[in-house]
């Protein structure tokens, strides 16, 4: 393990993932949103955003799957030393980590049971930018519509037409974060 | 030792707690099961909704707690000194001012705003609970939408009152599929649930429970078409503010059967008071303010 696997957690624990959390349960709760998630300093590619999220959610009750480039040396032991989250196999997961091409296929992930939709997978998917435009969104936690750049629309269609079960998202980009629950319902504008 | 954690609970509990949180809003209306701790308060005494409070604060947090209604029970003033001393929040008893509202069996008359999160403690988090006890199987009924019973209850309620007589705890449908039990709100307040612009949180502590609707989702009572769902209240305004579209107490107040209708809702009441509304006891009302207080 490389010193620099140390640095980069919060600077101050248990309020800057309060803070952290409510950015991610604001963007969860209101699909489209964009908010702002600072607060970590993780080691590449993984980015602020997503270091932020992983501090604030995982520990050793959480497996973690690192799909593609961030399956990296400097990652793993990053997200070892700061939350001793085991790393698995996309099967096993619980938050899995990485670019949209990485993760996939999506059908490998859990989607919860019948009696238990919550255990299912969270996925968080690093952007290269988000926006809000592009794809139309409308559910829970909208208004009316909500645009987000979306990597594309019809897994997460499949995905929605899942609900209950089926998988969550955060997606992040730089230190901005979005999410897309399976509630709500994608279309193509 | 003197210090306390940041809102009192150890990091890792709190980053499970946030974990059933965001399920919850993923699947609203679900009930996600949580590892429930211990509390310095007894069961009962809201602590599901201390703990969905403690995980979802943060220092800038304007925090106001009410009980029925009320900011100045002892459970409200309890819970509020609590978050006080080991998060180091601000308080409030403002609805409009407040930025999480723990809430014990109602829902502000204030309208609620999309900066707000409101925290309900929850006794009983599963409706179907007393019409079957195995939680096997309301778990089955929840997974195949199987929500019979839960009208035969209200059809049975209908027969035997001539109306649907259940006043508080009203089941609701969210988004159309899971039946919630919104915690023990009069039925009053169930239009309040939907299209809301706030986050609502459900937290029931001894049966480790946590539920949630994100901002705007369509909550409905469950009903009939010949009988559908009333949101009612006494048939009366209040007698110290006048308010005649608020939800209200019946208060005895002395031997021979004199009693007053008062409103739940303290804060709301208050404000119409200042604001120079007058109800037809209010005379009685520096009296009655200082009773309370």
């Amino acid at each position: 393990m490389q010193a620099e696997a140390l640095d980069g957690g919060f600077a101050d624990g248990p309020i800057d993932a309060a803070r952290a959390f409510r950015a991610a349960m604001s963007a969860m709760a209101r699909p489209g949103r964009i908010e702002r998630l600072a607060g970590a300093a993780p080691p590449a590619p993984l980015s602020r955003a997503a270091g932020a999220l992983i501090l604030t959610l995982c520990d050793p009750e959480t497996p973690v799957h690192l799909a593609g480039a961030h399956d990296a040396a400097a990652l793993r032991d990053w997200i070892t030393f700061h939350t001793g989250a085991p790393l698995v196999g996309a099967e096993d997961a619980m938050f899995a980590i990485g670019d949209w091409d990485a993760l996939q296929p999506l059908d490998a992930y859990r989607v919860g049971t019948s009696d238990y939709p919550d255990r299912a997978a969270t996925l968080i998917v690093e952007m290269p930018a988000l926006a809000a435009q592009g794809a139309r969104l409308t559910g829970p936690g909208i208004k009316e519509s909500a645009h987000l750049s979306l990597p594309e629309t019809a897994a997460f269609r499949r995905n929605a037409a899942q609900f209950p079960l089926g998988l969550d998202f955060f997606l992040t980009c730089g230190d901005q974060v979005a999410a897309l629950p399976r509630s709500t319902c994608v279309e193509d504008i | 030792m003197t210090e306390y954690n940041f809102a009192y609970l150890d990091e890792q509990t709190k980053r499970m707690i946030r974990r059933a949180i965001l399920k919850g809003l993923a699947v609203p209306g679900y009930q996600v099961p949580f590892a429930s701790r211990e509390m310095p308060m007894p069961y009962g005494w809201g602590t599901g909704g201390v703990q969905v409070s403690a995980a979802t604060l943060v220092p800038e947090d304007r925090f106001k707690v009410i009980d029925q209604g009320a900011d100045d029970t002892t459970n409200a003033v309890s819970i509020r000194k609590f978050f006080e001393r080991t998060a180091g929040v601000e308080t409030t008893e403002h609805t409009a001012e407040a930025s999480v509202i723990q809430t014990r069996h109602r829902i502000p008359e204030t309208p609620l705003s999309e900066d707000q999160i409101l925290v309900y403690q929850v006794p009983i988090p599963e409706p179907l609970r007393f019409l079957e006890p195995r939680e096997t199987e309301t778990r089955k009924m929840h997974s195949l939408e199987e929500y019979g019973l839960m009208h035969v209850k209200l059809y049975e309620d209908i027969s035997q009152h001539g109306a649907i007589a259940t006043s508080y705890a009203y089941p609701v449908k969210v988004e159309g599929r899971y039946v919630m039990d919104p915690s023990p709100i009069p039925k009053f307040d169930n239009p309040k649930l939907s299209d809301c612009p706030a986050i609502q949180l459900f937290g029931a502590g001894r049966e480790q429970r946590i539920y949630a609707l994100p901002p705007y989702t369509r909550v409905v009572s469950l009903d009939f078409e010949d009988y559908p769902f009333e949101a009612s209240k006494a048939d009366h305004a209040c007698d110290l503010c006048g308010a005649g579209d608020s939800y209200l107490d019946e208060v005895i107040t002395d031997d021979q059967g004199g009693r007053i209708f008062v409103c739940s809702d303290t804060d709301y009441c208050r404000g119409r008071r200042e604001a120079g509304h007058v109800g037809t006891q209010a005379q009685d009302a520096p009296m009655m303010t200082e009773a309370r207080a």
